[in-house]
């Protein structure tokens, strides 16, 4: 089974709310289609649902046209950010509701249903009112509703935003697990997410959006190593790849007048000029031998240490894996781990990249 | 100066229980009195100042030839066409709000707010305005002094209270419901009344007690509208202010007028204060 995207478009006012999308996805794998907020992932997913209709191009289900089908007769279910269940309904009767719309036996709802609610972890909860439940079990009930359908597609649009932390980080590993059995196996399971580090921990393949175009489509590995373009590289890390102006010259890369370092190894045959070169947060730490920098800010996440460094025009983040405290304004010495150092043209696409050498 | 507060506020909801409930407490007193009773100086306290009597109430029911006001008849027609009147506008107005607040209608320079407003603006005129082309078209149609012309106008009355209550009601209604119950296999229809419909019991309670009140109360187009084949009850009641007022009796009828309202309002409190159906909607 495969699902084919050609020349999706849709422009409902001044923006293009989707740009000639085209793709091709296929049964049994997870797609993440990450981007930032009004990048078109929502739209994207509704027009999947049938719940918007593009102005041009179209959708094909296994060689049969699926975009014309209305969307009460389309095999898909979605999950939507907002908890979406139905509030006069108990546990069971939302999650029982596709089914017996259509009209499947009553013995095989009742087996499905707490199938499904065994799967989210919900075994208990069937005779409990939606208000009754919170967020999270909510969201579970939603999933379940999504999961006894065993629709060919299953939409989930940013399922965790709403959640808290600890929460979602739970959340985000059972779905997984939900995903890598039965769920994905036989159906083709499209997710939306903000979060790069969501869309890399579910796997699969990614489709990076931004204002209703797909910038890339890979292997989260691929995105991951080899972002297409300074966009890309912005939308899938967190924080975003540190971008900043420089040349290649004479074997050497010169950010300023103070800070110039050999070339990386995998720059070798990379043409002198400038380029946008960025280099990941992770990348960038503290040393005894390095560049000056003045730290605008500190801030502790978890177990690590954020610091917003400032050296003239450069601004850059990186990041310690301990918790310090650093005044605003001190003088550091900053240490870059150019092996990680990636190369773009000024006009945004990848040049160097540390995992494929020159493209 | 806490104490000033709290006393001042107590106060303050004293003397507006005592201007709300006085009222009723007098028209009490009074459907009990007789005619000596009424007119022969002030009386408060039944079995000390006044023996009580039910000739107030037993009037309700008796014909103006053996004495009594006979308000059953008016009372009935009454029930029947604020009922249907509120029945229809509750049905129509949903559907209509429901419309407004779900799709996108333009109608040369006019959006959905301009239309919403276009209801309601029907209730910012004075009843006389409507008064006259009402009658006119009544009267064209066969339909003056008649229960069923009386439902029409009602409808036209009380849609629109219903149809600008439910679009806001609507409008707070996250529209994902509705897409939600499309994607589970649910038409548009269906979606309307198994999902988006049970959801929004709160505003059609709130919509039908309006549409209620304010057909249950009107007088105006009750009486212009009708002459000697029907009479609602504010009418009925009105006609009995006259020079030979049987104050008994029109406190008693004051009182059965008043009554629906008092039952409805103790059953809609109840039923909203169980708290399942109000902000069910995350």
């Amino acid at each position: 089974m495969s699902l084919i995207a050609s020349n999706l478009s849709l422009k409902p006012d001044e923006q293009y709310h989707l740009d000639d999308i085209c793709f091709e996805m296929l049964q049994g794998q997870i797609y993440t289609i990450i981007g930032r907020t009004l990048s078109g992932k929502t739209t994207l997913l509704k027009t999947i649902a049938g719940l918007i209709a593009p102005d041009s191009g179209g959708l094909v289900l296994d060689g049969n046209d699926f975009g014309s089908i209305p969307v009460w007769k389309r095999e898909v279910a979605m999950v939507y950010q907002q908890f979406i269940n139905y509030p006069h309904l108990t546990v069971y009767e939302n999650v029982a509701f596709p089914l017996k719309q259509r009209g499947t036996q009553k013995a095989e709802i009742h087996n499905r249903v707490m199938n499904a609610l065994s799967q989210v972890g919900l075994e208990g909860f069937q005779s409990r009112k939606i208000q009754a439940l919170s967020g999270g079990q909510q969201q579970r009930v939603a999933l379940a509703r999504s999961l006894v359908k065993e629709a060919k597609i299953l939409l989930l649009d940013e399922p965790l935003v709403n959640l808290d932390y600890k929460l979602r980080e739970q959340l985000r590993e059972e779905f997984k697990s939900i995903f890598n059995t039965k769920a994905s196996a036989d159906s083709i399971l499209i997710y939306s997410s903000t979060d790069p580090v969501e869309a890399m921990q579910l796997g699969g393949q990614i489709l990076v959006m931004d204002e209703g175009r797909i910038l890339q489509q890979a292997s989260a590995k691929e995105v991951y190593e080899n972002p297409n373009s300074t966009k890309v590289s912005q939308i899938t890390n967190d924080p975003a790849m540190n971008l900043f102006e420089g040349m290649v010259g004479e074997g050497k890369i010169i950010l300023s007048p103070e800070i110039q370092f050999d070339s990386p190894t995998h720059f070798k045959g990379l043409p002198e000029g400038t380029y946008t070169f960025g280099l990941r947060a992770v990348a960038i730490t503290l040393g005894e031998i390095g560049f000056p920098f003045a730290i605008e800010l500190s801030e502790i996440s978890g177990s690590e240490t954020f610091l917003h460094l400032k050296h003239n025009e450069i601004n850059l983040v990186g990041l310690l894996d301990s918790v310090q405290s650093f005044s605003i304004g001190e003088k550091v010495t900053v240490k870059f781990d150019i092996s990680h150092l990636y190369a773009f043209s000024t006009d945004g696409s990848l040049k160097s990249s540390p995992y494929g050498g020159l493209m | 100066m806490r104490l000033f507060y709290i006393t001042l506020k107590y106060l303050a909801v004293t003397l507006w229980s005592v201007f709300v409930i006085a009222p009723f407490l007098w028209a009490i007193s009074t459907s009990f009195k007789d005619f000596q009773s009424v007119t022969g100086g002030a009386t408060y306290i039944p079995w000390v100042d006044f023996e009580p009597t039910l000739d107030g109430w037993q009037s309700l029911f008796k014909s103006p030839a053996r004495g009594g006001v006979d308000i059953v008849e008016p009372f009935l027609n009454s029930v029947f066409v604020t009922a249907a009147g509120s029945l229809v506008s509750i049905i129509l107005g949903t559907l209509a709000a429901y419309a407004l607040s779900r799709y996108t209608f333009k109608a040369g320079p006019m959006r959905n707010g301009d239309i919403t407003f276009f209801f309601i603006s029907q209730r910012i005129m004075p009843p006389v305005v409507l008064a006259i082309p009402f009658f006119i078209m009544l009267g064209k149609l066969g339909l003056l002094d008649t229960l069923l012309g009386l439902v029409l106008v009602y409808v036209v009355l009380l849609m629109p209270i219903a149809v600008w209550i439910m679009v806001d009601f609507f409008n707070k209604v996250p529209q994902e419901i509705d897409e939600t119950a499309l994607i589970d296999g649910c038409n548009p229809f269906q979606a309307f009344y198994k999902v988006v419909l049970p959801n929004s019991i709160p505003g059609i309670i709130v919509a039908g007690m309006f549409c209620m009140i304010f057909g249950w109360t009107d007088f105006f187009f009750a009486f212009i509208l009708t002459f000697t084949e029907v009479q609602l009850l504010p009418v009925a009641i009105v006609a009995l202010n006259s020079s030979i007022t049987p104050w008994w009796s029109l406190s008693a009828a004051a009182l059965v007028s008043v009554a629906p309202l008092v039952v409805v309002a103790f059953i809609v409190e109840r039923y909203l204060s169980k708290g399942n159906l109000s902000g069910a909607l995350k």
